[in-house]
């Protein structure tokens, strides 16, 4: 008899839960995935030069200021094969890297600390959110006067524009955990800096992702913003070489160059934007729509 | 000899005029391996009750005295997962606190889902269960703990009646397969009846203990038995009293 229970019961348990997983699953190829995601964006930058290659036909300026597309991609070849172009992209590069790095670190450490201490959020809370929407070219005529034209200007810059919105990323991420997550966290046995390891921490990741994601956009315009005002007559760098094609009104160049600087900024962010998608699936948070 | 011994508590949220007696004097002993339900309407204290016994929050008066040396395993009405872990390994992670070494972590994250019966479904994520079964998980993880004290807040509120039925039946078979000590707070008191040896009734505002009621009814019971429906149709008419007595 109550084996008889016991099995009713186990049955009954696999026929719901079976029940319930199957709607859930949902099969589309990897192929087919790419595809529908590559397809929009290849058609949006196609109208994008057609609309470019139309203004260049109806003559509304002279081809040495604005050259029309098949120009401009020819000379992006070439530009693409010379050591300086490789040169330049190396040190814009490297300067994106470390001030980005330091940006982070910053950022990561002052958000942490204003979400956890409450005096410092009184008082700078709202003003990391205030530095955040300060115009980073704004910040080159003190930089310039306190490091002159160096790198460390740009450096100064770059992290400056970077890391408040890496710490409004911490600050948001903390103070969203659900406060449930935490009372379970704690009655499993997290306390202290195990606490931050297993559930802060990952409970606040994906506000930490948006946030570095946020940062990048603005290290990468306050950088280029630096490389142009900044030019350090011996090394060459991607800024620096846009600067040059303006005073030498090589307009192919100049468009050349900004392509490159958009394709570095998109791949960038594309990388976060993966890591961020990758974060909501595993959490089950992903918006069907932008999958 | 108890499990669970809550003695004079009294809890009061603020200050000054704005202070809230939430909890009046309440004691409340648990025997080992008892199953207590502990009912009442809103704002009688029973999720404060319980923080309080899980060492969540301190009493303002009075003491609580909890068997063992682990705190009690503690469970909500949502499963509260994490859910960027996958179910094997929410199950693991109160293990991994704990210090059990990796070989016998995945031995006995296996034996914790085969007892829920998720064995198939430890590497899911949890967004990908039913709502029953991430409560099942919920409570493997919550057994991790290997503790001997289980309270529970209202876990079966948001489930569906057929699943809540089978979640009965689960909780009976671990609670005397693992001999453990229940403290259960519902509002249901058909659920109270099913499931408990014993049904505490609290006011509300301030929580006081009103009434206890034995439950004699044998196991295995059914929710739909005759027994339990006379056990909460009793219950039921003492908390329309108190309920009552608010609105005069």
């Amino acid at each position: 008899m109550a084996n008889d229970v016991l099995t009713r019961d186990d049955s009954t348990i696999s026929g719901l839960d079976a029940l319930e997983i199957a709607s859930k699953q949902k099969v589309t190829s990897r192929a087919g995935r790419l595809w529908s995601g590559t397809w929009p964006k290849v058609a949006a930058i196609g109208i994008a030069i057609f609309i470019w290659q139309v203004v260049v036909w109806t003559g509304w300026k002279p081809p040495y200021s604005l050259p029309p597309p098949a120009e401009v991609f020819s000379d992006l070849g070439t530009y693409v094969t010379q050591g300086a172009f490789w040169h330049g992209l190396a040190t814009t590069l490297r300067r994106a890297a470390v001030g980005f790095a330091a940006a982070v670190a910053i950022g990561l450490a002052i958000g942490l600390a204003v979400a956890r201490v409450r005096i410092l959020r009184a008082a700078i809370g709202s003003m990391i959110t205030a530095l955040q929407t300060m115009p980073s070219i704004a910040w080159f005529p003190l930089a310039i006067l306190l490091f002159q034209l160096s790198e460390q200007a740009i450096f100064f810059v770059v992290v400056l524009g970077a890391a408040p919105s890496i710490a409004n990323g911490v600050i948001y991420g903390l103070d969203y955990i659900p406060p449930l997550l935490l009372r379970a966290g704690r009655n499993i046995g997290a306390r202290g800096a195990s606490l931050y390891r297993y559930v802060i921490v990952p409970a606040a990741l994906p506000a930490i992702i948006a946030g570095l994601k946020q940062g990048w956009a603005f290290a990468w315009r306050s950088l280029m913003a630096g490389e142009l005002l900044v030019v350090i007559a011996t090394k060459t760098s991607i800024g620096a070489q846009l600067t040059y094609a303006r005073e030498l009104s090589e307009a192919p160049r100049l468009m050349s160059i900004m392509i490159v600087i958009l394709v570095v900024g998109l791949v960038v962010d594309a990388a976060f934007g993966a890591a961020d998608r990758a974060v909501r699936r595993r959490w089950g948070v992903l918006d069907q729509a932008g999958a | 000899m108890t499990s669970v011994a809550l003695t004079g508590i009294t809890k009061v949220y603020g200050r000054g005029p704005n202070a809230v007696l939430a909890l009046d004097q309440v004691s409340l002993d648990v025997r080992p391996g008892e199953f207590v339900c502990l009912v009442g309407a809103s704002g009688c204290g029973k999720s404060t009750l319980l923080n309080l016994m899980a060492g969540l929050d301190r009493p303002s008066g009075g003491s609580v005295a909890v068997e063992g040396d682990s705190t009690p395993g503690l469970m909500f009405q949502e499963p509260a997962l994490f859910p960027w872990l996958t179910v094997e390994a929410n199950v693991e992670l109160p293990l991994k606190l704990a210090g059990v070494a990796r070989a016998e972590r995945k031995a006995r994250v296996a034996e914790l889902l085969g007892t829920v019966h998720l064995g198939e479904f430890g590497d899911r994520q949890p967004h990908e269960l039913s709502g029953g079964m991430r409560q099942r998980a919920a409570l493997a993880r919550t057994l991790a703990l290997d503790t001997r004290v289980l309270l529970m807040d209202e876990p079966f509120g948001a489930l569906d009646a057929m699943t809540r039925d089978i979640l009965h039946d689960e909780l009976e078979r671990i609670w005397s397969e693992r001999q453990l000590t229940v403290v259960f707070v519902t509002h249901n008191v058909r659920e109270a009846a099913r499931l408990s040896d014993r049904i505490v009734l609290l006011s509300s505002r301030p929580g006081r203990v009103i009434s206890e009621t034995r439950v004699d009814i044998p196991r295995p019971r059914r929710i739909d038995s005759p027994e339990v429906a006379a056990v909460a149709a009793k219950v039921t008419e003492e908390l329309r009293k108190e309920v009552g007595r608010h609105g005069q």
